[in-house]
């Protein structure tokens, strides 16, 4: 039940739905993107962003709260840690227990190399566990990886880079495959069909999923394999540098216990960064999506120790966040919702566009409908506009919403909304990082030799822009490949002497450029303490 | 103003706007959360808490990112709860009776009590998916387990010392490996690209101007 003030809006919302459901807006032309875009999307607002100052990206923009943190002091000096008498001594260390993480370790393991993971929570504790919609792979009789490749390409606005993009594409059958025998639980028809839908920007219906908790389903699962297969999980345990050897090439980190502060030694012949996003730096004050750790550990390590960034400066803003109740602010709606049907409404009861334009084009369109059109309805706590659930029920049948989006109902219900029965209030969401590091499409980076990236802290997968399920996918394909091509390399490494020297060269390059900062990075955790000024 | 309430955090007092979850509470009273705090959505299972109003009985549990502060509630949190997890080859097993019972064997001790299904802070009917899991009809065991976040509440109230979440979670292995059909569009479609089928395509793909990949976007058919 909402409060009255939101009653008039909802009869108009009510009054509508039959004509709404029935309605098919038109897609937008390539022209009307782009100006709406320009005009609305967070990614273009020029004084949000700051150009670097010093390091591999010297000269680019990005963020100005990613500025701050890669342009900041470590937490370290090279001559405050011993080196000699490594705690862990490893063939590939994986930093971070999420999805890409755990695939990487799983494959590792697979082609007999000894793995360690480090977590600064726990396994699992990760974005991976939160993505409810789906998966993408072209595995349908109508469907192709080149269809596929042209959906994702047109999507990130064709910035992706073409090897990693094709990479996905085609080992995405074989993930799914590999993730199935693992025992993850996809939603299939009787005879075994995968239950498939649309998401924003897909020309074939290839989104796999399970239920609505389709992240947490291969999360769990794939934790459960990493448990079986005995290997190590160090949790709460984050890296707050990376070290090299004598030639320069990844050779480990340096670890900090979360609650002791003790600082430990990791050696290891590869590395691998699997650190995640970024949504807890809460980029231009948006609330995000994202688990707590999110802060862009794995770009300020990388970064420190010579590796080159790409598309650092574009977010994703997940178009339906949780506008209402504040509980709930920013909290990820799936875009499985709209793939089942609800359409986006405003405050008068008008479908003001078509639901599964790209997450990048929905967010301006919403951003614009509250904005300069005035059509946002206030929730007290902001602005937003309706996602109408019913419509689902009405297209699908009774008991569509329990069957397939039960966690969405679940978190509604805990505040008195019935998704069945009334519509929900949405507004953008920082969701996603699509840059990160650089790599090539063997998952090792293009400036510093045995550091491998998967996962989310990766850049240009993807492009500009990611379709709903491609993320995933990345983590699972990336993830892997990671893992199978560090145990190979790890082969072949001789470790020189380890070295922390770059850390001192970078503080070096921060006092030469003139930045004056107090601040120290990773963050590894954002801070909500109640401020001293809000007392 | 925001109405304020009190709450008990581990027995001390704070006053705290009731419009709060337990996790932002913590926060807003000067807590810096590491542990008990991992997704924040209700997903990850991270944040048990037990808690109960002053003046009832009962002790209540729920995950302090899901749950919004009370006027007088004592709460604790229980961010780790040894669940036993017996480890195994997802390759080497069946979807048998007896994997249970070589695994799980304390799930047959169960007394009944529905003390798990009563404490689940997703409210699942835990009980009934342990019996499930005896019985061995796995296909209903992850059915009913399905939103199980193993945030281990149910364990930490079970006299049976059973682990419900890892339970359920071989069984929902047992059946996305073994029990649910296989998919044969799938296979195919591994094969196909293992075949080359696609080489070209995407080749020609990679080689593409821009312009042209622009061409091909804008003018995709989209299925209905």
């Amino acid at each position: 039940m909402y409060p009255e003030r939101f009653t008039e809006s909802i009869k108009k919302v009510e009054a509508a739905r039959e004509k709404n459901i029935s309605l098919e807006p038109a897609r937008m032309t390539a022209q009307e993107k782009e100006d709406l875009l320009k005009a609305y999307h967070p990614d273009y607002k020029e004084n949000e962003f700051e150009v670097l100052k010093i390091g591999p990206n010297k000269g680019e923009k990005v963020p100005k709260e990613l500025a701050a943190i890669l342009q900041a002091h470590s937490r370290i000096t090279a001559d405050s840690v011993n080196l000699e008498k490594p705690d862990y001594d490893v063939d590939v260390l994986i930093i971070g227990g999420g999805g890409a993480g755990a695939s990487a370790a799983i494959e590792a393991h697979e082609a007999g190399a000894n793995a360690l993971i480090v977590t600064k929570l726990r396994i699992g504790d990760a974005n991976t566990m939160m993505a409810e919609g789906g998966i993408q792979a072209a595995d349908k009789e109508n469907d192709s990886p080149a269809i596929h490749f042209v959906d994702a390409f047109g999507g990130g606005h064709y910035a992706a880079k073409r090897e990693l993009l094709s990479k996905l594409v085609c080992d995405a059958p074989e993930a799914i495959k590999w993730l199935n025998e693992l025992g993850v639980e996809f939603d299939k028809d009787e005879n075994g069909r995968m239950v498939t839908t649309h998401g924003g920007g897909t020309s074939r219906k290839r989104m796999h999923a399970a239920k609505d908790y389709s992240g947490a389903e291969i999360m769990r699962t794939l934790r459960d394999e990493v448990l079986n297969r005995g290997i190590p999980v160090v949790d709460f345990t984050s890296a707050i540098e990376l070290i090299l050897d004598d030639k320069g090439n990844a050779a480990g980190a340096v670890l900090l216990n979360m609650e002791t502060e003790e600082l430990l030694v990791a050696r290891a012949k590869t590395v691998i960064i699997a650190t995640g996003g970024a949504g807890r730096m809460h980029y231009q004050g948006f609330p995000t999506s994202n688990h707590y750790g999110a802060t862009a550990d794995g770009l300020v390590l990388g970064y420190r120790a010579g590796a080159k960034l790409l598309y650092a400066d574009t977010l994703q803003y997940h178009p339906t966040g949780a506008a209402y109740p504040e509980q709930i602010f920013g909290a990820l709606v799936t875009e499985k919702v709209r793939s089942l049907g609800a359409k986006l409404i405003n405050v008068n009861g008008e479908a003001f566009m078509h639901p599964l334009e790209t997450r990048d084009v929905s967010a301006a369109s919403i951003i614009r409908e509250c904005s300069d059109r005035a059509n946002g309805v206030d929730t007290g706590n902001g602005l937003g506009v309706w996602l109408d659930t019913p419509m689902i029920e009405k297209i699908g049948g009774e008991g569509t919403i329990e069957a397939r989006i039960p966690a969405m109902m679940r978190m509604f219900a805990k505040y008195g909304i019935d998704i069945r029965k009334e519509p929900i209030l949405i507004y953008p969401t920082l969701h996603y990082q699509n840059g990160g590091l650089d790599i090539s499409d063997d998952c090792m980076t293009t400036k510093v030799e045995n550091l491998f990236v998967a996962g989310e802290a990766v850049g240009g997968i993807h492009g500009r822009n990611r379709l709903m399920g491609n993320s995933l996918l990345d983590i699972i394909v990336f993830g892997r490949s990671a893992g199978k091509n560090a145990a190979a390399k790890m082969k072949d490494v001789k470790l020189g002497k380890l070295t922390l020297s770059h850390v001192d060269s970078f503080e070096k390059e921060i006092k030469d450029s003139g930045i004056e900062t107090n601040e120290v990075s990773p963050k590894l955790l954002p801070d909500y303490r109640r401020k001293e000024e809000d007392k | 103003m925001d109405n304020m309430v009190n709450i008990f955090l581990f027995g001390k007092k704070y006053e705290v706007p009731d419009n709060l979850t337990i996790m932002s509470a913590m926060e807003y009273a000067g807590y810096q959360l590491v542990r008990g705090c991992g997704c924040r959505n209700g997903f990850c299972g991270a944040c048990a808490t037990i808690y109960r109003i002053k003046g009832e009985q009962e002790l209540k549990s729920c995950l302090a990112c899901q749950t919004k502060v009370e006027d007088n509630m004592y709460i604790a949190t229980l961010p780790f709860f040894p669940l036993v997890k017996k480890v195994y080859d997802i390759e080497k097993i069946a979807p048998t009776e007896q994997i249970m019972m070589q695994l799980y064997p304390e799930i047959y001790a169960c007394i009944g009590c529905n003390a798990c299904t009563k404490s689940c802070t997703q409210e699942l009917n835990v009980m009934q998916y342990i019996a499930y899991a005896q019985r061995g009809e796995y296909e209903k065991c992850a059915e009913e387990s399905f939103d199980c976040v193993m945030c281990g509440v149910c364990s930490a109230r079970c006299p049976a010392g059973i682990s419900h979440p890892q339970v359920a979670m071989l069984a929902r292995r047992l059946n996305g490996k073994y029990l649910a059909p296989a998919s044969e569009h799938l296979e195919n479609r591994v094969k196909e690209i293992k075949d080359g089928t696609f080489t070209e395509l995407i080749e020609a793909l990679m080689q593409k101007p821009i312009d042209e990949i622009k061409e091909l976007y804008n003018n995709r058919e989209i299925e209905k």
